[in-house]
């Protein structure tokens, strides 16, 4: 007899389709403007949002220089053109007006977080993880918001901060991504409905992890948050964001923009777990995700950002840090993740101003199936950084023969003090590997699965202790793209 | 406990192995010797289930078939093979590798998992065995490991797996004389009326230290002659080359290992 050996062993290719667990999508009672954009939107937005004259202002001026300005074309990305006038600008839940508890949130919209893993009861949930859950264009509930303010911290949505410190949305909205940054940047500016504002005092360390989670739930709308935070002179925040949407075959827009601002001696640690809705294997619907987020470093501070990016159909994506003060860090960790179609464009910028900057780089980029992987990143150095520093590190791994990966690094050093050291590499899940996991008794989808956390571990032990578990939910929903 | 019955493999036309025939029993230790290329650890291999062999013939343990299960279907019935060529898996922590390795083949069986405590009793005791520090359980599988480390981690890792039929692909080469020590004192700590050991080996010197039950000479894909452990004594003194002429009528010769 013959073995069936050779055409029972499954291919990577196949590993590597398997589904969306979060492509559901729920009922809820929505109100959404009708599709299209003109200054009209604009002003419906800000009237829905019962914001000051002041943000209007801003709101229309960013409107004014989006109509001017050209998508980005210098990304590696196939994108089918956007129509910006069959998206819907505005989708809120209708829900009870009142949110002061959380007993108040809709039942349904409690269902769906529960669906989606994040209880919104503040006993359920972990003690030290404060969650603000919004859905499409709006806040539903922040949790342990109370506990918070004891310590004086400051968590909240967008809205309610542009109510409550309207005097310190004023002063750095904008501050670290100016409206006429980008395109997107300037359309979310223009549109921007929710998001997370977190303040933390001077020489507060926050006492919980923060985190927000984003669920697209609405057909035909674009998803436009905008989240800032503060952190002053010797305070500490870590902040986690997660999101998901549902399965849906058009292509849905998703603009944010995420601005850090840490003074003198501050430390911002930002993640992000994204899985939004990648399409299906012939490309056929999925996020769109363009995102500007960029933070600024005073003195001695150091901000980092750690992504894990799975979802989207077409990402692009480049956290930054503005390396201002003297001694500031900036780090980037980042696993990116493209199999099915998807594309993703995503890097950082490392821009050294302050002397004895330092910066850290690490990418992962992981490409399966028809998936596309871009590691951009640009690490620039002025002449006024003496002693500036910086390691970069992007590793590729191949997961089958139709995917690619690409590394498009730019060095631009002024300064001849500076020391900038990349490394790169490009590997494959051997064979070998999963042959061997699979004589010690694993299955080859958990093989894989190990194989390619190990790949990403640098990068997933940057995830903050409390997260850990999440990390592990990393792994489960990497075996579901991946293995 | 395991029959090999006229098994033949061949990797892309060029065949490997010719007309094995083995039988293993309970609380055997069986060496497996021969010159380099002779097929040994293509006979491992066929074993254990590697893609990309045209394989034929009969393999049954415990009277299950066994070239119909996938490797890790194997690694459930028992088989575990000690690799020749250890694989690196950077990122994932050696203890973490074990347990999955572990818990795997018992939910295959429908036993209960062993949870992170329990665990690291089981994984300290294999590592004394094996004299391994703890720091060795956090380093990446295999990765960096210094040639000795990696064929002692097989050894770990077949102690935590307590296999029904270990097959060890030339866990001596590549090793220093302290080394070689403990990783067959780690072999004939492992002996029980439940196990049996083909211990694959190059040279001789390994079987110094486990004395095996039946030694079986390859060459060629074919068993060439097979006797007691003073075989291998012979092989030390003389090379293979008096076998080398046998060939011609190897296929003729039923050299199992008697009782099974
Ligand atoms: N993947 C392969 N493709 C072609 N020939 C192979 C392959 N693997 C092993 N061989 C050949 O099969 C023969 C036996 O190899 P092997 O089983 O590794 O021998 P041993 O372990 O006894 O040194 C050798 O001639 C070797 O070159
Ligand atoms: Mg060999």
């Amino acid at each position: 007899m013959t073995a069936p050996m050779s055409e029972s062993t499954r291919t990577i290719e196949e590993l590597t389709s398997a589904d969306y667990e979060y492509g559901f999508s729920t009922d809820l009672e929505t109100d959404i403007a009708p599709p299209g954009l003109d200054e009209s939107v604009v002003r419906l937005i800000s009237s829905k949002k019962d914001e000051p004259e002041w943000l209007l202002e801003w709101r229309l001026k960013a409107y004014a220089a989006w109509r001017e300005m050209e998508e980005p074309d210098w990304a590696k990305l196939e994108i089918a053109p956007i129509d910006y006038e069959s998206i819907s600008y505005w989708a809120a839940p209708k829900q009870k007006p009142v949110l002061d508890s959380m007993d108040d949130v809709d039942p349904d919209i409690r269902e769906m977080f529960d669906k989606l893993g994040i209880p919104l009861h503040e006993q359920k949930m972990l003690s030290n993880v404060a969650v603000d859950a919004i859905v499409d264009s709006v806040s539903v509930t922040t949790t342990f918001k109370a506990t918070l303010l004891e310590a004086g911290v400051i968590f909240c949505s967008f809205s309610e901060a542009v109510k409550d410190y309207p005097d310190l949305v004023r002063e750095h909205l904008g501050s670290v991504v100016p409206v006429r940054d980008n395109f997107f940047a300037a359309l979310n500016s223009a549109v921007f409905s929710d998001g997370s504002f977190c303040y933390i005092p001077k020489g507060v360390r926050c006492p919980m992890e923060l985190s927000t989670y984003f669920r697209i739930n609405s057909m035909n709308t674009g998803q436009f948050e905008r989240t800032l935070i503060v952190a002053e002179d010797d305070s500490h925040v870590s902040y986690l964001e997660g999101c998901t949407a549902p399965q849906r075959d058009e292509n849905q827009l998703h603009a944010a923009v995420v601005e850090l601002v840490a003074k003198d001696r501050a430390e911002i640690k930002y993640s992000t777990v994204q899985n939004w809705y990648p399409g299906d294997e012939n490309g056929v619907g999925g996020i769109y995700n363009f995102v500007t987020k960029r933070g600024r470093a005073h003195t001695d501070a150091k901000i980092s950002w750690t992504q894990v990016e799975t979802g989207s159909a077409i990402t692009w994506k480049y956290p930054s840090v503005i390396l201002q003060g003297d001694r500031s860090i900036g780090e980037f960790y980042s696993v990116a993740l493209s199999c099915r179609r998807q594309q993703a464009d995503t890097g950082t910028k490392m821009i050294h101003i302050g002397k004895d900057t330092t910066s850290t780089i690490i990418s992962k980029g992981i490409s399966a199936a028809h998936g596309q992987n871009t590691y951009r990143g640009l690490v620039k150095i002025l002449r006024s950084a003496e002693n500036a520093r910086n390691y970069t590190q992007c590793d590729s791994l191949l997961l089958g023969k139709e995917c690619g990966a690409h590394t498009i690094p730019y060095i631009e050093v002024k300064n001849p003090t500076a020391q900038v050291e990349h490394e790169a590499s490009t590997s494959t899940v051997g064979e070998d590997q999963l042959y061997y996991c699979r004589q010690r008794g694993m299955t080859e989808e958990d093989a894989m699965s190990m194989i390619v956390n190990g790949f990403c571990r640098e990068v997933f032990n940057e995830l903050p202790m409390e997260f850990a578990v999440e990390a592990q939910l990393v792994g489960i929903s990497l075996e579901g793209s991946v293995g | 406990m395991l029959h090999v019955n006229n098994l033949t493999a061949a990797i892309g036309g060029k065949q490997i192995l010719n007309d094995l025939n083995l039988e293993v029993g309970d609380n055997e230790i069986f060496g497996l010797l021969g010159p380099n290329g002779s097929g040994k650890s293509t006979f491992a291999h066929a074993l254990a289930g590697r893609d990309g062999y045209d394989i034929t013939g009969e393999v049954t343990l415990d009277g299950a078939d066994l070239l119909d299960m996938e490797p890790e279907a194997r690694a459930a019935a028992g088989v575990f093979m000690g690799f020749q060529y250890p694989v690196e898996i950077p990122g994932v922590n050696n203890m973490y590798f074990l347990r999955t390795a572990l818990n795997s083949v018992r939910r295959a069986r429908g036993e209960t998992e062993v949870g992170a405590r329990d665990f690291l009793n089981v994984s300290k005791k294999a590592m004394d065995l094996v004299e391994m520090k703890e720091d060795f359980l956090y380093r990446s599988v295999n990765a960096g490991f210094s040639g000795g480390e990696k064929k002692r981690n097989e050894i770990l890792q077949m102690a935590i797996m307590e296999p029904r039929l270990a097959v060890l692909d030339e866990t001596d080469s590549g090793l220093d004389i302290d080394a070689l020590r403990i990783v067959a004192g780690g072999v004939n700590a492992l002996r029980s009326p439940e196990r049996s050991m083909v211990v694959i080996t190059h040279y001789q010197r390994l079987l110094d230290y486990i004395k095996p039950d039946f030694v079986h000479v390859l060459v060629d894909g074919r068993i060439v002659k097979s006797g007691d452990h003073t075989l291998a004594l012979h092989l030390e003194a003389n090379g293979y080359a008096d076998f080398e002429n046998d060939l011609g009528d190897a296929s003729e010769q039923s050299f199992a290992g008697a009782q099974s």
